[in-house]
């Protein structure tokens, strides 16, 4: 149990040697390996959610293992309540990825799962990393298997620019992030003498504000790029609605909560005094990107560019939530992480089966499918529902948290973006209609399947969780309600200190020459 | 006034010593033993004796010996030196052995040049006097400008040979012109008492006439590795050589220029870094920037690669411009994994061809990633990691390098860098791209693959990820090895 995270980081490795001693031909062995490894490895993430100790704030599960000496960075792991929720979430989804490529990848389908279970190695790995450095190695590993899941079994049209712009978009937010790692890091070995790149023991440096503002926009850049947010969000229509539907599934689910995540593990704790000179910026842009993103939507004709424009106005409540700065806010962000994760999901994943069947997803094209296929029309509005927050589904229990906490924090907020709620059912609720409703007219529709058992098995676990989240959230509140908690006091009792304080630490004693003397590489400029 | 013996001292040039006897036997071998077609041998001979060689670098590694009149030395730092090019030349000969029979140069000379230019590299390496950097440079210059040229039935490389001989003899005047100025200057040809001198005279610091001797010098050492403005040369040249003497040049002529470039500057006009840093510092700008623009619009993967060696030539100057020892180091662990990387990528440039129809373009390279999957995913593993992705080993080195520039406060420089790397990936991507999302808009089939090549990319697949995944080792030991500069 000791080094369980590193099971959970390199399983899929194991998964990929072993996919590589398979005949490419045989394409059912390939489907049938790669199912059970990602199935494992959510079996082997379970015990996580239970022996996990709600009652501190530690990091638990840690290990930590030297890695660059002379640098001091560590291959440390370690999970708290927010990252053990998004862990189960990579694990979860990725089952139900694999799945769904089952009859819908044909071709190269080796090459497909290699890419996905590498893509899993560096999801989990960017979630329990605590070394920055390491954080940054998972964050482009992730990279290069979603890329080329967009370029090779994306939709021939566009893949390869949508790969492309997703690929360049993302390495020029990090490489900023790099330098803001590294000046992070100097500064630090500067003010203590030491050699870390350890997050929570950069957690207790003091920062002078006028730097913090350097380094939290490299931060934030790279991940509001990540996200995204608006106006960095151009990447992620393309992106999603050229991938297959497993890739969208994946990169709406998980690879878009890298950008939140980072902003909560990382800008926001790090930077504080940034982080709030930042806070009405980023706030507007989270409502602008919360409209925006919805009315963009409405004018879809396309559904899964309709699906992939509602996450840029999800993305938004989950931003607003984390800067609304209070525990309601920041609860409901973290939840809706997980519910944008599991509904939206869910809708790329039946976006995905209509189009299997009728190789176009143009909302024109549909109309009275609810009337051939009525299991796929129940499941399709217990998704759409709990998209738009209808009470008893999960996404109720994290907008409304969300709306919260931006009321308690400014009543303005609050009340533009409860707006977005309105427009959120205008557009899901609309395409619902002209997709299920209405006449049966295209001859082409009327001789669609329903769902097949394959299928309703991938949906199945889906719609559970939508009721199990909006009618029982304690289950999952009690795992995070002491890190966010922490958090919040944490991000307080750092800003208090303004960047002025003297660094607290003992080490601080040695004065910079002595450090300079003890430390190899000399400074600067002669 | 007697005349002092120097001190002759064998066992520190041992390996130089090596390398020439070695390379006068497949001369000679190659006039007695000519066997038409069949001339493989001479590759195992040459690599045997590069093999030789590294074995005796062994003995002078971890001391500081001086000899010859402190014109040589065998510290830390030309020991590292020697050992990446001994790699380099060991990866060349392996690559040349299936190519320079494909290509008809497989005779006794090209070997024997090979060597000669890397004893040329060791040598300026391990030269502590502008003398003795000089003849290492003019050594390993001459026998490239003929390896260039080896392909006589070839336009293109014939042109390559000329363009090279005639700008690099025009380079090396001004080379040697700023040698024989600091010389003026100073009185002395040694390293350390050209340091010493400006030390005890500090009226010196603002020498015209030794400024200029530095601005001469870096000319010539910037033309050597490709540094813009004086990297017209490059994309002609390396496109028009033998594919393996391109990667030998990409590879070693610029680690062997960098290991000059650094040991005059740091060693002997240390006390100028003020005035350096500022031209360094818009040359690294101007390299990266052009390397890296210019290399987007190429459509043959040799001039591409061209522009992106111009690029990491500028990477390497952001180091040199954060003139601390962590920068210094990093220079060293960039150049060694830069060896791999690049000699791998050529090789597989190399693998791609075959007689009369050498496959260049980068839209040859559709659809290869699923035809030959081991073949695209070295070309992909060399492709991120010069993009400098991790956990490769391009990502260490840059990681490094910008890591020194932060280090010394050079914000803007690692923030240009970073960009231009983020740059670079749209280019190194686009043969990605090709090679798994395109079809082939031609059939390439019959593709031998030469064994030796085949082993040179295993060794550079293993170096770029040994030196991504396990980089503190070697990162250790260049920061040894430049203790004697700093």
């Amino acid at each position: 149990m000791d080094h369980l995270l590193s099971i959970i980081i390199f399983l899929p490795i194991v998964g990929v040697l072993v996919l590589l001693f398979i005949n490419k031909e045989n394409h059912s062995a390939i489907r049938v390996v790669a199912f059970v490894f990602s199935l494992v490895e959510f079996i082997l993430s379970l015990p996580l959610f239970f022996l996990f100790n709600n009652a501190t704030h530690e990091m638990q599960f840690q290990e930590v293992v030297p890695w660059i000496e002379s640098y001091g960075i560590t291959y440390h792991l370690g999970i708290d309540g927010i990252s053990l929720l998004l862990v189960l979430l990579t694990t979860f989804l990725t089952v139900l990825c694999i799945l769904s490529s089952w009859s819908a990848i044909t071709v190269r389908v080796k090459e497909y799962m290699i890419s996905f279970l590498f893509l899993e190695t560096g999801m989990v790995g960017a979630l329990v990393a605590l070394d920055l450095v390491l954080f940054y190695v998972f964050w482009e590993v992730m990279l290069i298997p979603m890329y080329l899941l967009i370029g090779v079994w994306g939709d021939p049209k566009r893949r390869i620019y949508a790969a492309i712009k997703f690929f360049i978009y993302t390495m020029a937010g990090s490489v900023l992030m790099l330098v803001a790692i590294l000046a992070l890091y100097f500064f630090n070995l500067k003010a203590t003498g030491i050699h870390t790149f350890n997050v929570l023991e950069l957690y207790e440096t003091v920062i002078p504000v006028g730097t913090q503002y350097w380094l939290f926009a490299a931060f934030a850049v790279a991940f509001a790029i990540k996200v995204p947010m608006f106006p960095f969000h151009t990447w992620l229509p393309d992106a999603h609605t050229e991938a297959p539907t497993a890739g969208s599934v994946i990169l709406a689910g998980v690879l878009l909560k890298m950008g939140t995540y980072g902003f909560i593990r990382f800008a926001m704790p790090l930077f504080p005094n940034a982080a709030m000179a930042f806070l009405p910026l980023i706030c507007i842009l989270a409502i602008i990107g919360i409209i925006y993103g919805a009315m963009v939507s409405m004018m879809q004709a396309d559904l899964k560019r309709l699906v992939a424009f509602s996450s840029v106005s999800h993305l938004g409540y989950v931003m607003l939530g984390m800067f609304a700065l209070n525990m309601q806010g920041v609860e409901g962000s973290v939840y809706q992480m997980l519910n944008h994760g599991i509904s939206t999901g869910s809708l790329f994943l039946l976006v995905g089966m209509v189009y299997e069947r009728r190789h176009t997803r143009m909302i024109s094209d549909f109309g009275g499918l609810s009337k051939v296929m009525p299991v796929f029309a129940a499941i399709f509005m217990i998704v759409t529902l709990s998209s738009i927050g209808l009470p008893g589904t999960n996404g109720f229990v994290g907008e409304f948290l969300i709306l919260l906490g931006a009321f308690r924090s400014k009543i303005v907020y609050g009340v533009v973006a409860a707006t977005g709620v309105i427009l959120g059912a205008a557009y899901m609720l609309w395409m619902f209609q002209r997709v299920m409703f209405g006449e049966l007219k295209n001859p082409e529709n009327m001789k669609l399947k329903d769902l097949n058992m394959r299928e309703i098995a991938t949906m199945v676990p889906m719609v559970l969780l939508i009721f199990v989240m909006g009618v029982y959230p304690k289950l999952f509140f009690t795992k995070m309600d002491v890190s966010v908690d922490h958090f919040l006091k944490g991000f307080k009792a750092k800003y208090e200190m303004k960047g002025e304080a003297p660094t607290p630490r003992l080490t601080s004693i040695l004065t910079v020459e002595s450090v300079r003397e003890r430390v190899s590489p000399s400074s600067g400029t002669n | 006034m007697g005349i002092t013996v120097p001190q002759i001292n064998f066992s520190i040039i041992a390996p130089e010593l090596i390398i020439s006897g070695f390379a006068l036997m497949v001369l000679l071998l190659g006039v007695f033993f000519p066997r038409t077609g069949k001339n493989d041998y001479l590759g195992y001979v040459s690599l045997v004796g590069i093999v030789v060689a590294f074995l005796y670098t062994f003995p002078i590694m971890g001391k500081s010996q001086y000899a010859f009149n402190n014109m040589i030395a065998a510290d830390g730092f030309g020991v590292f030196f020697k050992v990446i090019f001994l790699i380099i030349a060991f990866l060349t000969v392996l690559i040349s052995i299936g190519y320079s029979r494909r290509v008809d140069i497989d005779f006794g000379e090209y070997y024997a040049l090979i060597m000669f230019a890397t004893l040329g590299m060791m040598l300026m390496a391990a030269g502590t006097s502008l003398i003795t950097i000089f003849l290492g440079l003019e050594t390993m210059s001459i026998a490239i400008y003929v390896l260039a040229g080896l392909m006589r039935g070839d336009r293109k490389s014939i042109e390559s040979a000329l363009k090279y001989f005639l700008l690099g003899a025009f380079a090396t005047g001004f080379l040697l012109y700023g040698m024989a100025l600091i010389y003026g200057s100073t009185g002395t040809i040694i390293l350390e008492e050209i340091a010493a001198y400006i030390k005890s005279k500090p009226e010196l610091l603002r020498s015209p006439m030794i400024i200029i001797g530095i601005a001469l010098l870096t000319i010539g050492f910037g033309f050597k590795v490709a540094t813009v403005p004086f990297h017209m040369w490059t994309p002609d040249v390396y496109e028009g050589a033998p594919t393996s003497i391109t990667a030998f040049m990409a590879t070693g002529v610029k680690a062997a220029g960098f290991a000059g470039f650094i040991r005059v500057f740091f060693s002997a006009l240390g006390a100028f870094q003020p005035d350096w840093i500022a031209i360094m510092w818009f040359l690294a700008v101007a390299t990266m920037t052009v390397g890296n623009v210019v290399a987007i619009a190429q459509t043959n993967i040799k001039r591409m690669l061209a522009y992106s060696s111009i690029a990491h030539a500028g990477y390497i100057l952001v180091a040199f411009v954060a003139g601390n020892k962590l920068g210094t180091a990093s220079i060293l662990f960039y150049l060694l994994v830069y060896a791999f990387m690049n000699i791998g990528a050529f090789t597989v440039v190399i693998l791609l061809g075959k007689r009369e129809e050498e496959n260049v373009l980068i839209s040859d390279y559709a659809g290869i990633g699923f035809k030959y999957p081991l073949l695209g995913a070295s070309m992909t593993v060399f492709m991120l990691s010069m993009a400098g992705i991790p956990p490769l080993g391009g990502f260490m080195g840059k990681f490094y390098i910008f890591s020194a520039a932060v280090r010394a406060e050079y914000y803007w420089l690692a923030v240009i860098g970073v960009l231009n790397s983020a740059i670079s990936v749209y280019y190194y991507l686009r043969v990605t791209v090709l090679m798994y999302f395109r079809e082939p808009e031609r059939e390439i089939t019959g593709l031998t693959f030469s064994p030796a090549s085949v082993i040179a990319v295993i060794i550079s697949v293993w170096g770029v990820l040994y030196m991504g995944i396990f980089p503190s080792d070697i990162l250790a030991l260049a920061q040894r090895s430049i203790t004697v500069l700093l």
